[in-house]
């Protein structure tokens, strides 16, 4: 894992510094609020429903004991002892007091973390594969690029004060498990027709009021060519991104309107333009010293299969229903990494209390070389685990109350906060997932269904990721009542779609019981139970499931 | 008010004309980029000392063979929200090879200053009682920067391994 060395740690401190001056001009009533907004999102603190919400930065989704033991001590000093961790691989506290944020950032600075750029109209927190550096598919660990990414996207000059946010997502080359379809720059690691691994580059995705697929600009550019490129598509967009209408500024919309051609060309011409001072120059000691920090552990030779672990599913049903659902597929033999699942029945998607963010650094510090990872579905990973040692992580994480068995299935729900924090909100979606779950609840039932994944955003800005769930929900507003419109058909693997509207908006009681009908439908219709709800509903087309849909009324 | 150049109070003459250089002479007044080009074109006048006011829109390539005869060029920020001036700046620092004074006019805020003298503004008008004090400690504020732009920030990139062979450009 990437640690600061002094340049990191000075420029971290040294903006928590300025941070706390710019909140000192804002009580004293010298930075008028206008003034002020955009610094405090640049610093990833939002103002909310309720109270001023800070966003901290998880670079890429990494995380190790010290540092979740930090948000936990914030969470227990400054919040209300739980975080909400985000479909960006962020954590949320939404109880902070603006009095106490530059304390917050002092603190977060002391375990090597920071809320920089997590919010405004800049280059946002990178995300990746929560799976990286442990997937058996991956081309390269895409981490030390997304690094290098994060670096130099910090403060930079000329891309602080864009037309809107810009998201980068990195994926290794294998099963796409980063959504980089659906983000404003996508990279994908790959070989080129030589075998040398750079960068397939896709642009202009992106979820919202007018969600799109990203094109692909390049099929391949090379690792040390990679920042001046990006360099050149921020610089187009940076000049040519509209500005007149905030709801069409983001890059999707210049894509769009340019044609993918068009835009292709100008990304070529700037790049093509840019003389040896512009160039961005990264020394390949530099890499190497990067990718260093995320060289994989010594693993220990170890047999593919565990017996130890064989046998303990077979005496504990609970042990193996969770790990059918929860274990992940690892590159070394007697290795498996665990998604621990933040959906328990009834609760908000993505919330960890403090206690159990503690008792994850205890786990992951014992069992899994301290590594431990968000992943954008809001639930937590744990990478490299023996398989020796599953059955006593499972029964740890059953004391910590995060044994939930439903990595990837029904009620592994991506929910926004919704109506009950955000201002935005025109419904909630807390509440219509713990409905969902609760249709759900029945263990054989869900494993009956198999994987399919449910997003729910409480309004048009998809914050929950609904039109690439395989049935996403959206909340809408109809005259002061909240109404629920479902999308089927949706995902943001390598093959990215978007959803499509089913029909009119169903209310907030009837979600359940219609998507139960839904789900029936698939049940009675697959080709065999190996054939899961989205390969059936790609099968068959969206028809039938809305007929099921619709079936009550 | 205040005009500073290089953090320092200063003061300029020259004032703004949207309808051309009239019966002013080049160096009293500051031109839109039209009138700018419009000079170039009547080969009868072609003004040398010229000052050059751009918007955000503007597209400072229409400058670059130009150059030798401006010595000053405001870039406009009509909300400090606009970023499009800095990509201006860099355009013209870096690429355009534009020496002279390079200056930040409309919206300029103290939490921007920094992100302007990276970008090349080597003068800026802002306003503020104490505009030396703030630009100081504004642009003093972060010591180092991951990358290199247009002022004389060496990126940290570079820094952690002076003397190692650029990779950026293999
Ligand atoms: S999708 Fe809408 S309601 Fe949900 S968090 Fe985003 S802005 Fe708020």
């Amino acid at each position: 894992m990437y640690r600061y060395d002094e340049f990191d740690e000075n420029l971290v401190r040294q903006r928590a510094r300025q941070f706390r001056g710019q909140v000192e001009r804002r009580l004293s009533g010298e930075l008028p609020e206008e003034h002020f907004k955009p610094l405090r999102l640049q610093n990833g603190v939002y103002l909310q429903l309720h109270a001023y919400m800070l966003r901290v930065a998880i670079p890429y989704g990494q995380l190790d004991g010290r540092k979740l033991r930090g948000l936990a001590d914030i969470a227990d000093r400054y919040d209300k002892r739980y975080g909400h961790f985000t479909t960006r691989q962020n954590i949320q506290f939404n109880w902070i007091r603006l009095e106490d944020m530059p304390e917050v950032l002092d603190r977060l600075a002391d375990v090597g973390m920071h809320a920089i750029q997590t919010s405004g109209n800049c280059i946002r927190n990178v995300t990746s594969d929560p799976f990286a550096g442990a997937a058996a598919d991956e081309v390269e660990d895409p981490r030390p690029w997304c690094e290098i990414i994060r670096q130099w996207s910090t403060f930079h000059p000329e891309f602080s004060h864009l037309p809107r946010k810009f998201k980068i997502a990195v994926s290794g080359g294998g099963h796409d498990r980063a959504a980089i379809r659906v983000h404003d720059i996508g990279l994908d690691l790959r070989r080129n027709s030589d075998g040398e691994i750079g960068f397939e580059v896709v642009c202009g995705g992106g979820l919202g009021r007018t969600p799109h697929v990203g094109v692909t600009v390049r099929d391949w550019i090379s690792k040390p060519e990679l920042l001046s490129y990006l360099e050149a598509i921020m610089r187009v967009y940076n000049r040519h991104g509209r500005r007149d209408n905030k709801y069409k500024a983001r890059i999707k919309i210049l894509v769009n309107e340019l044609g993918e051609a068009t835009f292709r060309s100008l990304v070529e011409e700037e790049f093509a333009a840019q003389n040896e001072r512009e160039k961005v120059i990264l020394p390949l000691a530099e890499v190497d010293r990067i990718e260093a920090y995320f060289a994989p552990p010594a693993f220990d030779a170890a047999p593919a299969a565990s017996p130890t672990l064989d046998e303990a599913r077979r005496l504990n049903g609970d042990l193996d229903r969770w790990a059918r659902h929860n274990l992940r597929s690892h590159k070394a033999p007697g290795y498996t990494s665990i998604l621990v699942s933040l959906k328990p029945l009834g609760a908000a998607p993505g919330d960890a209390t403090s206690d159990q963010m503690r008792a994850m650094a205890d786990i992951a510090d014992r069992f899994a070389g301290g590594d431990i990872r968000v992943a954008h579905e809001q639930d937590l990973v744990l990478t490299h685990v023996r398989l020796e040692d599953v059955p006593a992580v499972f029964a740890a994480l059953q004391t910590a109350g995060l044994a939930t068995a439903n990595g990837g299935m029904i009620t592994d729900i991506i929910a926004c906060p919704g109506l009950d924090y955000c201002n935005l909100a025109n419904a909630r979606s807390i509440s219509v997932a713990n409905s969902i779950q609760a249709a759900f609840s029945d263990p054989d039932l869900e494993d009956m269904i198999g994987p399919l994944h449910l997003n729910i955003s409480g309004c048009i800005n998809a914050c929950g990721h609904h039109h690439v769930g395989h049935i996403g929900i959206l909340g809408v507003d109809k005259k002061g009542e909240e109404f629920y419109q479902v999308l089927f058909g949706g995902r943001a693997d390598e093959r990215a779609a978007i959803g499509e509207i089913a029909g009119p908006g169903l209310k907030h009681e009837d979600i359940a019981p219609a998507l139960k009908r839904v789900v029936q439908r698939y049940l009675s219709l697959r080709s065999s139970p190996e054939e899961t709800f989205i390969d059936a509903l790609e099968r068959l087309g969206q028809a039938p499931f809305r007929e099921a849909l619709y079936a009550a009324s | 008010m205040p005009l500073l150049r290089h953090g320092r109070v200063s003061s300029c003459s020259r004032i703004f004309s949207d309808s051309g250089f009239g019966d002013a002479a080049a160096s009293d007044v500051i031109v839109t980029l039209r009138s700018f080009l419009d000079d170039r074109s009547s080969t009868a006048s072609r003004r040398d000392d010229v000052a050059v006011r751009l918007r955000p829109e503007d597209d400072p390539r229409l400058l670059a063979n130009d150059l030798d005869a401006v010595s000053l060029i405001e870039v406009e920020f009509p909300k400090y929200t606009d970023g499009r001036g800095y990509s201006i700046a860099q355009l013209l620092r870096r690429r355009y090879g534009y020496t002279r004074e390079l200056r930040a006019v409309g919206q300029v805020l103290r939490d921007q200053l920094s992100l302007m003298r990276r970008s090349g503004f080597d003068a800026v008008v802002f306003d503020h009682p104490d505009a030396e004090g703030v630009y100081a400690e504004a642009v003093g504020e972060l010591s180092s920067a991951y990358q290199g732009a247009a002022d004389d920030a060496v990126s940290i990139f570079l820094r952690r391994r002076p003397g190692a062979s650029p990779g950026g450009l293999t």
